[in-house]
């Protein structure tokens, strides 16, 4: 693996007197799956919502590709970037198909014909070609995910944002929205995924990261996080989590 | 949808207690009524009666063009109130608050007499007119756009910026599509206003529907009879117009699927 692609140093994020934020530092490899896990309010969104920029940070600097994010630049980097939401956040008063293809047309510059073709293939990359047409609201909760995952391809973005992307899914849908994920990191994609699917994470996961309080507590292989974590939080947090 | 049902109901039932009663009046009155004023039948009453009608042209065209402008200006006042620009905002607040304070005939009398001195340029009437109406409704416009705009999730904001759609991309492809179905309600009811308030023109001469019912009412001396006429008038022009909100409102839910 060669080459950073997200360098993010010392940054503090504070929503009024809550710390999100303290001090962060972290930097990811070009091609790197990194899984970032811990308890709730830790920080975790923050972090991957602050190298989107849907959050400014208030101290401190991230670079994506090179570039360091401000209020000027952020566009330019934003679209190397792709963001998976857990509420999916699809646009529901439009049909799949112009989900996908509105980024593409009106960012990329890409025909209708160009833009259709390429959301028709990565519809079949997650497994939903014959759901073009219909609406958001018809789809179930896995199939909106997994349009939202095409939806932000369609950009071709160099890398993708995960935000507990499964979390507001019913369980029998979990696996398929997983599933399309597992493959997207065999394709070589640079990953951050907030999640606490811990199966995923032993199967795709470069490196573990754990936060608490606004800060990275713990960073590991995956083998080496689950079989020996460091620190008492981690070690708690990971017998919460996969104790039952 | 059955709440659609209902209010189809309603509005059926009372266009036909309209009905009865309009027509209780006519018949039961008739005796000391002076109808020959308006009566088709006579070709004198037929003068007037059309007379009266041609100023339907006008009143359509003056609330038009009104509403259109205003709802023009009045989302650029949203936009301007919801921007992270303080000074925007600072626009948006003085805008909304001097605008709602005037009366609409002071606006009316102001723009007319008053303008013309100030820039030094003859409006005339129809644009006199059409100014004071779209500036008079615009404020209104602009809280409902505001409202409007403000329902539609910050997901959606997130998602749009996430695939780095532009502020007016979003605005265009995203937000106000959504907004403008749940405001249409509202909107339907400011189309109605300003039909109505086109009404006040009348003062500055415009030859609308009132002002004709006014000029007739000075040389054939039957107020009761002409502004009767005129009452049905608006009374049929705002049925249409809410039919066809109302029409517009079941083809965009029908759109959503939600």
């Amino acid at each position: 693996m060669s080459g950073t692609v997200i360098e993010v140093r010392d940054v503090v994020k504070t929503f009024g007197e809550f710390r999100a934020l303290n001090a962060v530092s972290m930097g990811v490899a070009a091609g790197e799956k990194i899984v970032v896990c811990g308890p709730s309010g830790s920080g975790k969104s923050t972090l991957i919502r602050c190298i989107n920029r849907l959050e400014t940070h208030d101290a401190g600097r991230i670079e994506v590709e090179g570039i360091e994010l401000t209020d000027k630049t952020a566009d330019q980097a934003r679209r190397e970037v792709g963001m998976v939401f857990q509420q999916f956040n699809l646009f529901p008063h439009l049909t799949v198909l112009r989900n996908l293809t509105l980024g593409p047309m009106r960012v990329r510059g890409l025909s209708q014909a160009d833009a259709e073709a390429r959301a028709m293939e990565y519809l079949g990359r997650v497994r939903i070609p014959e759901q073009a047409e219909k609406f958001p609201s018809q789809l179930s909760g896995g199939q909106q995910q997994r349009v939202a995952i095409a939806r932000a391809l369609c950009m071709e973005p160099r890398i993708m944002l995960f935000d507990e992307p499964t979390s507001a899914l019913d369980p029998e849908m979990i696996a398929e929205v997983l599933d399309v994920m597992v493959e997207l990191a065999q394709s070589g994609m640079t990953m951050i995924v907030v999640t606490h699917e811990m199966g995923f994470a032993k199967r795709v996961a470069d490196r573990m990261v754990f936060m608490d309080k606004g800060e990275i507590v713990e960073t590991a292989p995956p083998e080496e996080f689950f079989s020996a974590p460091e620190t008492e939080r981690c070690q708690k947090f990971l017998q919460q989590i996969l104790g039952h | 949808m059955r709440v659609a049902v209902r209010q189809d109901d309603i509005a059926r039932r009372a266009r036909w207690v309209g009905t009865v009663l309009v027509l209780a009046l006519l018949g039961g009155c008739s005796a000391n009524w002076g109808w020959y004023v308006v009566d088709p039948t006579k070709a004198s009453g037929q003068t007037n009666l059309l007379f009266l009608i041609g100023g339907l042209k006008y009143t359509i065209l003056l609330s038009v063009v009104s509403i259109l402008i205003s709802v023009l200006i009045g989302l650029l006042i949203a936009l301007a109130g919801l921007s992270a620009n303080r000074f925007l905002r600072g626009v948006n607040r003085v805008y909304v608050e001097f605008v709602r304070a005037i009366p609409l005939l002071v606006l009316i009398l102001w723009v007319y007499y008053g303008l013309p001195e100030l820039v030094g340029l003859n409006l005339g009437v129809f644009w006199a007119g059409v100014i004071a109406l779209a500036v008079g409704d615009s404020a209104f416009q602009a809280e409902i756009f505001r409202a409007g705009i403000q329902s539609v999730g910050r997901g959606q904001l997130e998602a749009a910026r996430s695939i780095s759609l532009s502020y007016w991309d979003t605005m265009r492809y995203i937000v106000l599509p959504q907004a403008i179905r749940r405001i249409l309600p509202a909107l339907g009811n400011q189309f109605v206003y300003v039909l109505k308030m086109s009404s006040l023109v009348s003062v500055i001469g415009m030859q609308e529907l009132t002002r004709r019912a006014n000029e007739l009412v000075v040389t054939e001396y039957r107020a009761l009879e002409i502004y009767s006429v005129l009452v049905l008038e608006y009374l049929v022009l705002i049925l249409i117009v809410s039919a066809g909100v109302r029409r517009l409102e079941r083809r965009m839910r029908a759109d959503e699927r939600e």
